[in-house]
């Protein structure tokens, strides 16, 4: 099975990386082709592959995995604040923290399964959410969020008290003699990264991302993944330890989530605590249900429509719905407007929910299962049962 | 001393609240075996049935006094309330004794939301996983939160308790601690408002024959379905009371803590802690759980505490939670065989 696949999948991986490379091509004419957007897709499209990882493949559903980003962007912005404004170094970083997070809080959470689990992983990430707006604040800079700052003057006297939050470092950069005007942008070894070069790093980790998950998905390890979602017990009944197994996937997909917090900030260097709340782990899972848990291309597709629609909704106002709506006599106009303006602009929320709930009671596999229904359905054959087949 | 005993009333009105959610979680678990992530909503739907009567009963007229004028030469506004130009002094009643008028009509209310929600979507989920039923609940708790906000904005909205109540209780004086132990009335209300709704409830489980088939069909839903009884209409029945019980938990808070949409999140996430910690699918462990942990956490908000453990009133009820499904993977009070797998 491992070898009759693999020309299929490298074919995947070609595919997937030109649609990645050429989206600011492609996704022009629907209008989401400008750079910010198209690095949010990247970002949570790694997130969501992450997530996947742990959820799609074991069917541990964990509501805390917003702690993760959360780590990986203050690690990201510190690493900024202290030693350079190159990327590399705080990509590193952030990886390393939220494998360190995530194994802390996977070592103990793992010992229960169930809605147990989803527990235990929500009040860890509330907990994170609460320090870090509390007792941490001198690390998280409270509700402000941590930001990158300007240089603290090169000529301190000693009694000159340094306050870390407020004022930078950038020890590396300062040895190189870079010279800094105004607020520093994040950058590749000089190449700025804000507009599309910012996307197209964000891109390649990006693809970089989805052939390790492919990877792990087509391993004997990710076998041994899938194999616990079906039936741990038997598993465990056939001597096989399984909590190794459920640590390292809970790790990853955590690095995974570091990774996208880390491309945050490196988008906009800020770290903020509600990146840590726990809506914000409901919308990662909402990405993977509705792109199609346990499938490659499913979370990153959710992640993409999720962000998409996000920022088309939100900025539709009133006004453009008028415009929108204008071919229709006025007092139908009126009720027209009148209903579409709960879902849009602040009203977006309520989209996601009734989108959240509408995946979940109709097409519980994702739109990826979707589309094969619907194929199937024209092809007028009888709906398979074993959701085993689409993989891709 | 009496800053211990303080402490402890402080708990006992928000391990009330906690406690009031957790029995309804509860009951909607034990009974359809449904995790409801949109309890929380319940709750905030119950309070904003409070704000939305109050806003209805204290709906003003303005008549501009002919005579006198304001400093800046226009008119003073004269606003009275419609319920009191109808009523008369019965009006103020209603005005004044809004919340606890509010907690009646929440209900009917919450009956019909709650009969409605399990017909309408519950019912679709009995046999689906866990995980499912956590999502799609959790879908309607956004949508349900949202349709607040877009009615009553985003601001917390504060309502005012009775004004006999709006002072504070001696409390040190009846039991002989001293003068300096007073305590909101309306809070040691909350309180025995909580422990009434809690002991009614299992007095109808107990000692009614409606409540006797529920238990039992808690316990074995399959052999009371063949002793031919409807067991399906009476979970359903029950969930409307969990609604309920959730929805008058929200009306009777609106004094202590300005409602908004969000409150309902913010509460269930912790009583869902609190029914994990009491074990789930036990009431006696979400009534217990609840009040500990409500008591707990306003110990750990006591300053000589804070100067200890930082941060510890941030995170109190999460690590007990953590640790106490670490060493007692049924909770403090859990039936064997709820939940495991």
């Amino acid at each position: 099975m491992l070898g009759k696949s693999a020309r299929a999948d490298w074919i995947l991986l070609i595919v997937f990386s030109v649609l990645v490379l050429t989206a600011p091509i492609t996704l022009t004419p629907i209008g989401a082709g400008y750079p910010d957007l198209l690095q949010k897709f990247a970002i949570y499209g790694i997130f969501a592959i992450g997530f996947n990882i742990l959820f799609g493949l074991t069917g541990y559903l964990s509501f805390g995995h917003a702690a993760f980003l959360g780590v990986g962007s203050y690690s990201a912005v510190w690493m900024f604040k202290l030693f350079t404004m190159n990327a590399i170094p705080a990509v590193m970083f952030s990886l390393l923290m939220a494998g360190l997070f995530a194994l802390l809080i996977g070592y103990v959470s793992l010992r229960r399964s169930g809605i147990y689990f989803s527990i235990i992983t929500l009040a860890f990430a509330q907990m994170s959410y609460n320090l870090a707006y509390s007792v941490l604040s001198p690390i998280t800079n409270g509700e402000t969020g941590l930001q990158v700052r300007q240089l603290a003057p090169a000529d301190r006297g000693p009694d000159y008290v340094l306050k870390l939050v407020d004022e930078d470092l950038r020890w590396v950069d300062q040895a190189f003699g870079v010279v800094e005007e105004g607020i520093p942008i994040t950058n590749l070894f000089g190449l700025k990264m804000s507009g599309y070069p910012g996307f197209y790093f964000s891109a390649v980790l990006l693809i970089l991302a989805f052939y390790i998950a492919m990877r792990i998905t087509r391993s004997n390890f990710g076998m041994m993944l899938k194999a616990i979602k079906s039936n741990q017990n038997r598993l465990q009944y056939t001597g096989v330890n399984t909590r190794p197994y459920l640590l390292a996937a809970f790790v990853i997909s955590g690095m995974y989530a570091g990774l996208a917090g880390s491309l945050l900030a490196v988008t906009d260097p800020l770290a903020g605590a509600e990146r840590m709340q726990w809506t914000a782990s409901g919308e990662v899972v909402l990405m993977t249900i509705l792109g199609g848990a346990g499938t490659l291309v499913g979370p990153v597709l959710g992640g993409m429509i999720i962000k998409g629609l996000g920022s088309l909704f939100s900025s539709y106002n009133e006004n453009i719905l008028n415009q929108f709506f204008s071919f229709l006599p006025e007092p139908v106009r009126e009720v027209a407007v009148g209903i579409s303006a709960l879902f849009v602009g602040e009203g977006w929320e309520l989209t996601l929910g009734l989108m959240f709930m509408i995946i979940v009671i109709f097409v519980p596999g994702g739109i990826l299962q979707g589309f094969t229904n619907i194929i199937r359905m024209f092809r007028r054959k009888k709906p398979n049962p074993a959701p085993a087949k689409s993989e891709a | 001393m009496d800053a211990i005993f303080l402490q402890i009333l402080n708990g006992l009105d928000k391990g009330g609240a906690y406690a009031l959610i957790a029995l309804g979680l509860t009951l909607a678990f034990g009974t359809l075996g449904v995790v409801n992530f949109a309890h929380g909503a319940l709750f905030m739907l119950g309070a904003f049935v409070a704000v939305a009567f109050n806003r209805i009963i204290s709906y003003q007229q303005i008549v501009l006094d002919p005579v006198n004028k304001t400093a800046w030469g226009t008119p003073v506004e004269i606003r009275t309330s419609y319920a009191e130009t109808l009523f008369g002094d019965f009006g103020l009643f209603l005005i004044d004794y809004s919340v606890p008028i509010s907690v009646l009509i929440a209900i009917p209310v919450m009956l019909l939301i709650g009969i409605a929600m399990e017909r309408g979507l519950i019912r679709h989920f009995y046999n689906r996983p866990h995980a499912d039923q956590i999502l799609v609940t959790f879908g309607l708790a956004i949508v349900l939160e949202e349709i607040v906000k877009h009615y009553f904005g985003a601001n917390p909205i504060p309502q005012s308790a009775p004004s006999i109540f709006s002072g504070s209780a001696n409390v040190g004086l009846w039991l002989g601690l001293g003068e300096n132990v007073v305590y909101p009335w309306w809070r040691l209300i909350y309180f025995g408002f909580s422990a009434i709704v809690i002991f009614m409830v299992f007095a109808f489980l107990k000692f009614t024959t409606f409540g006797m088939v529920v238990r039992a069909g808690m316990y074995d839903r399959d052999t009371v379905g063949l002793l031919g009884i409807n067991i399906q209409k009476r979970f359903t029945i029950i969930f409307g009371l969990a609604a309920v019980v959730a929805g008058v938990a929200g009306a009777m808070y609106t004094p202590i803590f300005p409602p908004d949409y969000n409150i309902g999140m913010q509460f269930l996430v912790l009583s869902f802690v609190v029914v994990v910690v009491g074990g789930m699918g036990s009431l006696g462990g979400a009534v217990a759980a609840g009040f500990l942990l409500g008591i707990l956490q306003s110990f750990a908000s006591m300053n000589e505490v804070k100067q200890i453990f930082p941060g510890i009133d941030q995170i109190i009820i999460y690590l007990v939670a953590v640790i106490i499904l670490l060493t007692m993977p049924r909770g403090l009070l859990g039936r064997k065989g709820m939940m495991e797998d």
